[in-house]
């Protein structure tokens, strides 16, 4: 059992030089037989495993992962949270994830190292001002906090920005969410790990999945790395890999998989205290607390698993964002990064049942998984749990291709995806 | 970046090109005759392999013209090249975890 982290233990481990720290989780040989296994261990796996763990009363279960925990796109995001998403059905979910979020580091006795810095999405036309607009009334319909910016008051809110945007990106305004903010993405896989862990959740690592079986549309167990592993529910969990998990269940998804990439700059004394996103040239920047500038750029335009991606691509970011900071342009890039993004054809995900008995998917997250981690695991713990999906996720079901109750979010979402 | 060997204009800069998406998938010759579920495989559903994938290109900034390209989606090794219309030549079957 997992010792409480709290100023004491800090203390009392300072005095053996922080040598004795128990390991956070065990890394147990999987059993024959689980009552339901999730495969992926990023941020939405573990915080799946936790709840079903925590919420469901399923404790006899296990995650397994190909590589390292949140070695994935868990690891690769640029960490921002926010839930200022313009229909009601993402609206509700994202926002579901924030109050999570607001409770995390608290609920898990890790610190997430959450930061409500604040999330500006500019307006660089008088119709993307329009399109600002509409989304904040949006959000402020659903209780979530919005705020219109004038063109001064971006410039009080985050004065580093030149508002010119030397000429081809002017700034004319923007949409704020002071409730949005930065995570530390590695503390949410290790946070949700360790808190599982700590409920009897079966973690195992470097444990590839070769083969899902199925028998007469029923899901019997995985074959895995480290052997078969009998369970009826199958809980699919992977971002960039889910076609390629669908393909081994049988089944067909609408996702295609393509890098998103990321840069970090060297890091420099605290001189971004927001976060700044420009849908339109598809540019963010936030500042982490190693005190690099973090940067997402877009992604690829075909599909691809070489976790890298076109050199153009942050390109185009970079030059968008030294003429929005010009303060910035002689920074230097540190380290720069892609992950395989699992992206739909609405931009939105699909967490829910699938045309196997006994698996779940939960996928889809494209561009923009990392701020709904607790929330899409709430959901799908529940999915899994219970065998229907809750009211939250019942909207993003795979059957909405079908039905064609599409949840558009394509630029609508406060990002061109 | 890819380099593109585009069969008209010869190796060109992936920015040249515009993507089409994947290949061979043929408008259904009878669509009143389809069912949700085979509209909804038709305009929303697709391969998405890790290893060989056939797609469509069009250069876009170049001769204009479209042709299919066999791609793996891991090395980005453009396999082949061939006209639009034309079944793909025999390809290798990489197998990738």
């Amino acid at each position: 059992m997992n010792k409480r982290y709290s100023i004491f233990s800090l203390a009392r481990n300072a005095y053996t030089r922080h040598e004795d720290w128990q390991e956070a989780w065990r890394s147990p040989a999987p059993k024959a037989r689980y009552d339901a296994v999730i495969i992926g261990g990023g941020g939405h796996g573990l915080a799946t495993a936790y709840y079903l763990a925590k919420l469901h009363g399923m404790t006899n279960i296990a995650v397994v992962e190909r590589g390292w925990l949140g070695g994935g796109n868990t690891g690769r995001n640029t960490t921002i949270v926010r839930s200022n998403y313009l229909w009601d059905e993402s609206a509700a979910i994202y926002e579901h994830a924030m109050k999570l979020w607001e409770g995390l580091s608290r609920e898990l006795n890790y610190n997430v190292m959450f930061s409500q810095r604040g999330v500006l999405n500019l307006a660089h036309s008088p119709s993307d001002m329009r399109e600002v607009q509409r989304r904040v009334y949006a959000n402020r319909l659903n209780g979530i906090d919005s705020e219109i910016l004038n063109a001064q008051q971006v410039k009080e809110f985050c004065p580093q920005i030149d508002l010119r945007g030397g000429g081809r990106y002017p700034v004319v305004g923007a949409s704020l969410q002071r409730r949005g903010g930065t995570a530390r993405h590695d503390a949410v896989a290790w946070g949700y790990a360790r808190a599982a862990d700590a409920l009897g959740v079966d973690i195992i690592q470097e444990c590839p999945v070769h083969g899902i079986k199925v028998v007469d549309g029923k899901v019997r167990g995985i074959e895995t790395a480290r052997g078969y592993i009998e369970t009826p529910k199958v809980g699919i969990v992977v971002a960039g890999h889910s076609s390629v998990l669908a393909e081994m269940a049988g089944f067909r998804l609408p996702v295609q998989s393509m890098p998103l990439q990321a840069l970090v700059s060297e890091p420099v004394k605290p001189t971004l205290d927001c976060v700044v996103m420009s849908g339109a040239v598809h540019a963010y920047v936030s500042q982490s607390d190693k005190g690099e500038l973090v940067i997402g750029a877009g992604v690829d335009h075909y599909i691809g698993y070489g976790q890298r991606g076109s050199q153009q691509v942050p390109e185009e970011t970079i030059s968008a964002i030294c003429e929005l900071f010009p303060i910035f342009r002689r920074m230097r890039m540190m380290r720069q990064w892609g992950g395989i993004v699992d992206t739909c054809p609405d931009a939105s995900p699909i967490i829910g049942k699938t045309p196997v008995e006994g698996i779940y998917i939960n996928c889809g997250w494209g561009t923009g998984g990392f701020k709904a981690t607790p929330g899409s695991g709430w959901v799908f713990a529940h999915t899994v749990a219970c065998d229907e999906p809750h009211p939250l996720n019942a909207p993003f079901s795979l059957d909405r291709y079908r039905t064609g109750y599409l949840i558009d979010e394509h630029g609508a979402a406060a990002v061109a995806h | 970046m890819l380099l593109i060997p585009c069969p008209h204009c010869g190796p060109r800069a992936e920015i040249e090109f515009s993507y089409g998406g994947e290949a061979h998938i043929a408008r259904p010759e009878e669509p009143d005759e389809l069912t949700d579920q085979e509209w909804s495989d038709y305009v929303f559903m697709r391969r998405n392999p890790k290893g060989v994938v056939l797609e469509r290109w069009v250069h876009a900034h170049g001769c204009r013209r479209w042709f299919n390209a066999a791609r793996d989606t891991v090395t980005y090794e453009i396999l082949a090249i061939y006209p639009m219309g034309q079944n793909p030549p025999e390809l290798p079957e990489p197998r990738y975890l």
